[in-house]
């Protein structure tokens, strides 16, 4: 299966920006070489800052930049950037609008080892509840270099969670990514599966095994989290009568969140939330921490046959 | 400044410095994941507050009048967890453990899974307000102790140092002691390029801090340069602790790439055989 990261991807891909539009510059927070703004700072030594480890200084500065006309990538690790960058985001940023690209990598609890201080299950919930924003968290290498690439052509404030370890490639090239609309991968009729990041990976694999029991699952990939895509989530609440949600993320005010809002006001039917427990990270490797966190397709299964049952 | 150890002392912190070394470098190779440059930079610093500075007692690790470390540049954790084993505070055992799910050895100090860990961290730029808030505390409980904070100087960046600098001036809070472990690279490269800190001093000093820059790898003036402090009741004071990132392993020494790689096997070896061979010297 053909691997890749997401970040890696989104250095290359934004050196092919900087080389379209040289009103973008890029900012980062002494932690470039892992975000992979790097290769921008190569090829672009004059349009690339690094403001050193000031993560709120880090987004002041780029709203700045964009009051005076250009167009700024800023980046850090997903809870530096969403977590300590929070306030600043809401003020300088999102209330008077403005045209900034935030774009973390690191995101939720495949960051592994570093541990609890490190991970980041409240991205999501952090960036989603600011009025303006919008919340993007691609599938895999491929949406990421599209989204990277479309988000460009969006105005106003945007976040995008990237991870650490590669993903599996789930999309094919010929994928258009498209902002706020999210994209099924298989079709089902028992329940819809709607994931997003390395969980629609997951799902995938959770889906071909409950096809060995007779049970038909779809699998939504819903990478625009914010705004979410309403008639899809309604389409899928009508057509199948049971909706999982599954993200890296914590069970509290994420993707199931965000989708719950839609299903409980405006097409009910019983839903299950996969995601990280109310509980903090710990250290371990990737793999281990995605099993000791339920994530695995096996503990998407189990949740699909509970929800079957609530049916 | 008066000298406070003894030669015999002396020869002893230097010892422990250098096993803390070793631990590290196999600790890190081990997890195959950790921060080798600057856990090699404290040894010396941990060493002496360890063994001869921090009044704590690992059959009592939550002693309310001990004294505390706010280990604020979280990511040197491995030579904290190599002084705590020596220390009595931890099984040397589950050193091996380090990074693994179910250790009591976090990525980052955790004082909820670690005894002897008096704060949690790993965001930078946070212990400066803990060590304030904590050496008020002791002030108004009428305790003696000593609140030692253990500071990055790539950490310095983060504002909320400076925000902690003036409320310990403001608050005259004698009891709280800086350490700033500069060893003059951060994590994308050295602090000068990526935002440059000098003058340093000055900058403590206009925040009305006591002020000392020493060099961090002698036992005697790191030794020396906490009595001072300690003599010096009227505010905070600051330690400006010269290192190298990487010391004592050549091919780690003064550089980023470094920062939080882990050793290959040869690396390993290479790097176990100079710190050993230092002990014959
Ligand atoms: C708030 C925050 N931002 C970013 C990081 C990632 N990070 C870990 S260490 C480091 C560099 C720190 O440099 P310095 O304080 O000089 O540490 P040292 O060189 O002593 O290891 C960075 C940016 C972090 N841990 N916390």
């Amino acid at each position: 299966m053909e691997m890749l990261g997401t970040r890696d991807v989104y250095g290359k891909t934004l050196v092919e920006l900087g080389r379209e539009n040289e009103n973008i510059v890029v900012l980062d927070a002494d932690l470039a070489s892992s975000t992979r703004t790097s290769y921008f700072a190569k090829e672009f030594p004059h349009r690339f800052f690094n403001m050193g480890v000031s993560e709120q200084d880090l987004i002041g500065t780029a709203a700045g930049l964009a009051l005076a006309g250009k167009l700024p990538f800023v980046s850090s690790f997903a809870i530096f950037l969403a977590g300590k960058g929070w306030e600043p985001i809401r003020q300088s940023i999102c209330i008077p609008n403005l045209d900034v690209k935030l774009v973390a990598t690191h995101g939720g609890i495949t960051v592994g080892e570093d541990g609890a201080s490190h991970h980041s299950t409240e991205d999501f919930a952090l960036m989603r509840v600011l009025p303006n924003m919008t919340v993007i968290c691609p599938a895999d290498g491929v949406e990421t270099e599209k989204a990277i690439r479309e988000i460009v052509k969006h105005r106003g404030p945007t976040y995008v969670r990237l991870a650490r370890p590669k993903f599996p490639v789930v999309l094919d090239h010929t994928y258009q990514f498209q902002l706020g609309r999210s994209f099924t991968l298989r079709e089902g009729k028992d329940l819809t599966m709607i994931a997003t990041g390395i969980m629609v990976y997951n799902c995938l694999r959770a889906a071909e095994e409950l096809d060995k029991e007779g049970i038909s699952a779809a699998v939504v990939n819903m990478s625009t989290l914010k705004p979410i895509d309403v008639p899809a989530i309604a389409r899928a609440a009508r057509q199948t009568g049971a909706i999982l949600t599954a993200e890296e993320h914590s069970v509290i005010g994420g993707l199931g969140s965000a989708v719950a809002e839609v299903v409980s006001q405006n097409c009910p039917v019983p839903m299950k939330i996969i995601g990280v427990d109310d509980l903090f990270g710990v250290s371990g490797n990737a793999d281990k921490l995605m099993e000791h966190f339920r994530l695995t397709y096996p503990y998407i299964v189990e949740g699909a046959r509970q929800l079957l049952g609530m049916k | 400044m008066t000298i406070s150890l003894t030669q015999e002392k002396v020869k002893e912190l230097e010892k422990i410095a250098l096993q803390i070394r070793r631990m590290v470098v196999k600790m890190v190779f081990t997890a195959q994941s950790g921060h080798l440059g600057g856990s090699l930079s404290v040894a010396e610093i941990i060493s002496v507050l360890y063994f001869s500075e921090l009044r704590i007692d690992p059959r009592n690790p939550n002693w309310p009048d001990r004294d505390r470390l706010v280990p604020s540049k979280g990511h040197c954790a491995p030579a904290i967890y190599a002084a705590l084993a020596l220390r009595g505070f931890i099984d040397p055992e589950c050193l091996t453990t380090l990074r693994q799910l179910d250790s009591i050895l976090q990525g980052h100090p955790c004082m909820t899974s670690t005894p002897g860990i008096d704060m949690s961290t790993g965001s930078l730029g946070h212990g400066l307000s803990i060590g304030v808030g904590m050496a008020l505390g002791g002030r108004l409980k009428r305790s003696n102790f000593l609140v030692y904070v253990l500071l990055g100087d790539g950490e310095l960046n983060e504002g909320q140092n400076w925000e902690a600098a003036m409320a310990a001036t403001k608050l005259s809070l004698s009891n709280l002691i800086a350490i700033v472990d500069r060893n003059r690279i951060q994590l994308d490269g050295p602090t000068e390029e990526i935002m440059p800190l000098e003058p340093l001093m000055e900058k403590w000093k206009a925040f009305n801090w006591n002020t000392i820059s020493i060099d961090g790898h002698s036992v005697e003036e790191i030794s020396d340069s906490i009595q001072w402090a300690k003599e010096n009741q009227d505010r905070p004071s600051v330690i400006i602790a010269n290192t190298i990132k990487g010391k004592g392993v050549s091919f780690m020494e003064n550089t980023h790439k470094w920062h939080g790689r882990p050793p290959t096997r040869e690396e390993y070896e290479m790097a176990i055989r100079e710190l050993e061979g230092e002990i014959d010297e």
